[in-house]
């Protein structure tokens, strides 16, 4: 199922959450809405679902007009962030409800079938007569997924969905909702304000500020032409450093970096820790802190002018506080400062 | 295709406006039959001949000895319960100790017990075929009949109604600022007045606005061991009850007003202790719990 | 068990013993005392007489009625009031609590003049052939009107507290109003109306105040229990008087035994494993 948002606006009281939002999500993607807590993402989430009604603007089903549709006609499958499984049900009678309330009636056994195929397809056979409070988080966000696939939704729509969970339970449930995803080809949206899951899981990434639309594309797209600073910094660790560039190359702390692109003028220019070598380049800087992790040494650095600095190390490297040395800025995302 | 006027919400379980309408209509044409007719038919009747008969029926030597009766019981009794209820709280939710549910419930048990039961079993302890009955009488002190055995009904029918405010308050805060008080050297006084009663004071607030509107409205256990004398140990309450029986309305009604103004004060108390956060918003939920979505580690 | 860090668990622990022992338990302590000194014959003798029995009836039969009542309209009138918004609402919220701060007398005096066949209520209703002052009816109506805050006071708070992604997922799954209704909103609320239905009730057995006065106190018809054991005492028969007010207590005491068990059973899903 094709989704299409045309200009949907959506305001709560005063504050407009959403500003004219256009999207077209193919049949199939997997689509994830990433950006800071108040971004709107959420709200969309919730209006394409039909628990939030646009207040302009309008959202198809494929060529159907599906903005005035209720929620309980609409086919979609929806995972909410707390999950909201009936905690007076059973997980076996949680992923049937869908099918005992539903118009079109199913035999007690044909239930049954469903119920089982679909704790085997989240992998909590044997699980069925357990309460939602007598089982793990990550259990219950399967649970959740299940009962949403029930009712064999056109649309998949999960919001936050591993934001309750632990570090590690979130990154295996991540690939296994990708399989899931291959598995069944359903089309799927999920809302999440973290990088690295978006990154992971989706096929193409939509980044929202303040109910707006920044940039849209693949991962790759998206981390390798990142197109304001917003999404830049938004994306992972960055530093800013800023100066006046002249002919391809930017003056700055003492140094130069090499701005190919960029027109004269001032500019704002972003490093991630990757993108630095130390002993190399022109840029003087100080070493105040050496930083151990298991893959290697964090070291920050001071410029001339006071800029802090990180850049990563192997972890063989010998470095100590106090060394100096010249940076080179290999690569970097630079933007015209207006 | 743009919409311009469409609901903000999408509508929630019972919103359909036929429902709405009819629900709304049957609660408050019931409530109007059940709550408010009562109340109206009070005040109409006490001023059914105006407003000096009322008046005159008022200051009649009976009813105020009444009214004397009713307000001595409550002076004696809240303030006794009172500090019953907060000790009662301090030492359930501050200790550990064998023995604590069933005290717990005890507590409560007045709650549930019919008051004519309170006031047959006080005849039991103090009248004349009671355990002490005898030995009271050979003392020549009157409990029984007179205000010592009104306020001891009283305070039996009242007693859980501070504690059980105070007790989920208190065992929700935890001990943890009294303990960091006493760790800074406070006493126990001190730590009591300076850090415990400021957050518990709307709570024991309510529960007192409560406690007095019982004490001063109980009818079952008192009219047992009251005796019912005319001008010597009738409450309010009784003194309602002497005057309807003798045919008397208008007085009836006259006194029941003043009963039903001190109902009314409670109930505006008790909205106004209720945005202090006391009442309800303090009290245990009778509902599972959130299934939370954070991890459980098992 | 954990170190006693603060002080004055002497003190408070000994007034509320004091207190709780010589109010509470010694009173009830002197009435079981009282009555079980009657010898088992007699005692069966006296609850088990045709008066008695008469009372058990009429007061048992209209506090179930009352208490149905009070769960439909209680029901409704939480929901009403957590759920819509409507000029007045407040104050209505407000007036639900008259029944419990209103004196039970004075009660009683209004609602027996607002259903006496002269009264507002009452002439109206006995040109319809209805009956209501000094009929089981009555009874009814004065025992719904002081355990009417009961129910609503303990659904109100739960239903507030519901989490509204909990509908928002039976809407999303499908589910039409009504379904969701009986399969969603009302299991939650179970434990909390049994709560309210217990205490409705067990007020509405012992409710004394209210009642004497729109019932009429014909004995076999329309005499409750806690007017029979007040009979008793006025007749100076304190044993049988004692015996009565036994059978009230013992009830209690089972209603009470009885809510805990089904409302842990009614939660039993809140369980861990």
């Amino acid at each position: 199922m094709k989704i299409t948002l045309d200009t949907v606006v959506k305001t709560f009281d005063t504050f407009r959450a959403v500003h004219g939002v256009s999207l077209e999500i193919e049949s199939g993607e997997l689509i994830a809405l990433l950006g800071p807590s108040g971004s709107g993402k959420t709200t969309i989430l919730r209006m394409v679902a039909g628990l939030e009604y646009a207040d302009s603007g309008s959202i198809l089903f494929g060529d159907k007009d599906a903005t005035d549709i209720p929620v309980r006609d609409r086919g979609v499958g929806f995972v909410f962030q707390h999950y909201a499984l009936f905690p007076h049900m059973t997980v076996a009678e949680n992923i049937a409800f869908g099918m005992k309330v539903s118009k079109r009636k199913r035999s007690r056994e044909e239930i049954a079938t469903r119920v089982t195929e679909l704790l085997a397809l989240v992998r909590l056979e044997g699980l069925g007569d357990r309460f939602p409070t007598q089982i793990s988080g990550g259990q219950r966000q399967r649970v959740a997924l299940a009962r949403a696939l029930a009712v064999d939704p056109r649309v998949l729509l999960l919001d936050e969905p591993f934001g309750a969970l632990d570090a590690n339970v979130r990154r295996d449930l991540r690939r296994w909702l990708r399989e899931i995803h291959d598995q069944l080809g359903i089309t799927t949206l999920f809302v999440t304000h973290d990088q690295e899951e978006a990154l992971d899981l989706a096929d193409r990434v939509v980044i929202l500020e303040q109910g707006r639309i920044v940039q849209e594309g693949t991962p790759e797209e998206v981390c390798r032409r990142p197109n304001s600073p917003f999404v830049t910094k938004f994306l992972g660790d960055a530093h800013r450093l800023v100066g006046p560039v002249t002919s391809g190359s930017a003056r700055v702390a003492g140094g130069t970096v090499a701005v190919p692109s960029l027109p004269d003028g001032q500019a704002e220019i972003f490093v991630r820790p990757a993108d630095l070598s130390w002993g190399e380049g022109d840029i003087p800087a100080e070493v105040t802190r050496v930083i151990d992790r298991p893959d290697g040494r964090r070291v920050v650095v001071r410029l001339e002018d006071g800029t802090t600095l990180e850049l990563d190390m192997p972890p063989e490297t010998r470095i100590e506080k106090g060394d100096r040395q010249t940076l080179r800025v290999r690569r970097a995302h630079a933007f015209p400062l207006a | 295709m743009s919409k311009y006027l469409r609901k903000a919400k999408p509508p929630r379980v019972g919103d359909a406006p036929a429902v709405r309408r009819s629900l709304i209509a049957f609660v408050l044409l019931v409530g109007a039959v059940l709550i408010l007719a009562p109340l109206v038919v009070i005040f109409v009747q006490a001023f059914s001949q105006g407003f000096s008969t009322f008046a005159r029926t008022i200051a009649q030597p009976d009813t105020r000895h009444a009214i004397f009766m009713t307000v001595a019981t409550a002076l004696i009794a809240v303030p006794i319960n009172t500090a019953f209820g907060i000790a009662a709280a301090w030492a359930i939710t501050k200790f550990d100790f064998p023995g604590k549910r069933l005290l717990t419930v005890v507590i409560e048990i007045p709650f549930s017990i019919s008051p004519i039961v309170a006031g047959v079993a006080y005849l039991f302890v103090y009248g004349l075929q009671g355990v002490f009955g005898p030995a009271l009488q050979a003392a020549d002190i009157k409990i029984l009949f007179a205000l010592p055995g009104i306020v001891l009904a009283s305070m039996f029918v009242t007693a859980p109604f501070v504690a059980r405010e105070l007790i989920p308050l208190m065992q929700a805060q935890g001990r943890d600022l009294e303990e960091a008080a006493t760790s800074l050297g406070a006493s126990g006084w001190r730590t009591f007045f300076s850090v415990t009663l400021p957050n518990i004071r709307w709570a024991m607030l309510y529960g007192v606005v409560l406690c007095n509107a019982r004490v001063m409205g109980e009818f079952g256990a008192v009219s047992v061991v009251s005796g019912n004398i005319r001008g010597q140990t009738n409450t309010l309450p009784l003194h309602v009850e002497l005057l309807y029986h003798d045919y008397q309305t208008v007085g009836a009604f006259a006194a029941a007003s003043i009963l039903t103004a001190l109902a009314l004060v409670t109930i505006v108390a008790k909205v106004i202790l209720e945005h202090q956060g006391a009442g309800r918003a303090g009290r245990p939920m009778l509902a599972g719990p959130a299934v939370e979505a954070k991890e459980t580690h098992q | 068990m954990r170190r006693r860090v603060l002080p004055g668990l002497t003190l408070s622990l000994g007034i509320t013993l004091l207190y709780v022992g010589l109010i509470v338990a010694l009173p009830l302590g002197a009435l079981i005392f009282k009555a079980a000194s009657l010898g088992p014959e007699d005692y069966w003798r006296i609850i088990s007489s045709g008066r008695a029995l008469a009372s058990y009836r009429v007061t048992v039969l209209s506090a179930a009625a009352a208490t149905v009542f009070n769960l439909v309209f209680g029901l409704a009138l939480a929901w009403v009031l957590v759920r819509y918004s409507f000029p007045g609402k407040r104050l209505v919220d407000a007036i639900v609590d008259l029944p419990f701060a209103l004196p039970t007398a004075v009660a009683g005096i209004a609602l027996t003049t607002l259903f006496a066949p002269n009264g507002w209520f009452g002439s109206w209703l006995s040109e319809a052939g209805i009956r209501v002052a000094y009929t089981p009816l009555g009874i009814m109506i004065a025992m719904a009107f002081t355990s009417l805050p009961f129910i609503v006071r303990t659904v109100q708070p739960v239903l507030e507290d519901l989490d509204p992604a909990l509908e928002e997922a039976a809407q999303s799954l499908g589910g039409s109003d009504v379904a969701i209704f009986r399969k969603v909103i009302l299991p939650l609320l179970v434990p909390a109306l049994l709560a309210g239905v217990s205490l409705a009730f067990a007020r509405s057995l012992g409710e004394f105040g209210a009642i004497i006065f729109i019932a009429g106190n014909q004995p076999f018809e329309t005499e409750i229990t806690a007017l029979l054991a007040f009979i008793r005492l006025e007749e100076y028969d304190y044993q049988a008087a004692a015996a009565i007010a036994s059978v009230l207590l013992i009830t209690a005491f089972a209603m009470l035994a009885v809510t805990n068990f089904l409302q842990a059973r009614a939660l039993r899903y809140t369980a861990r494993s």
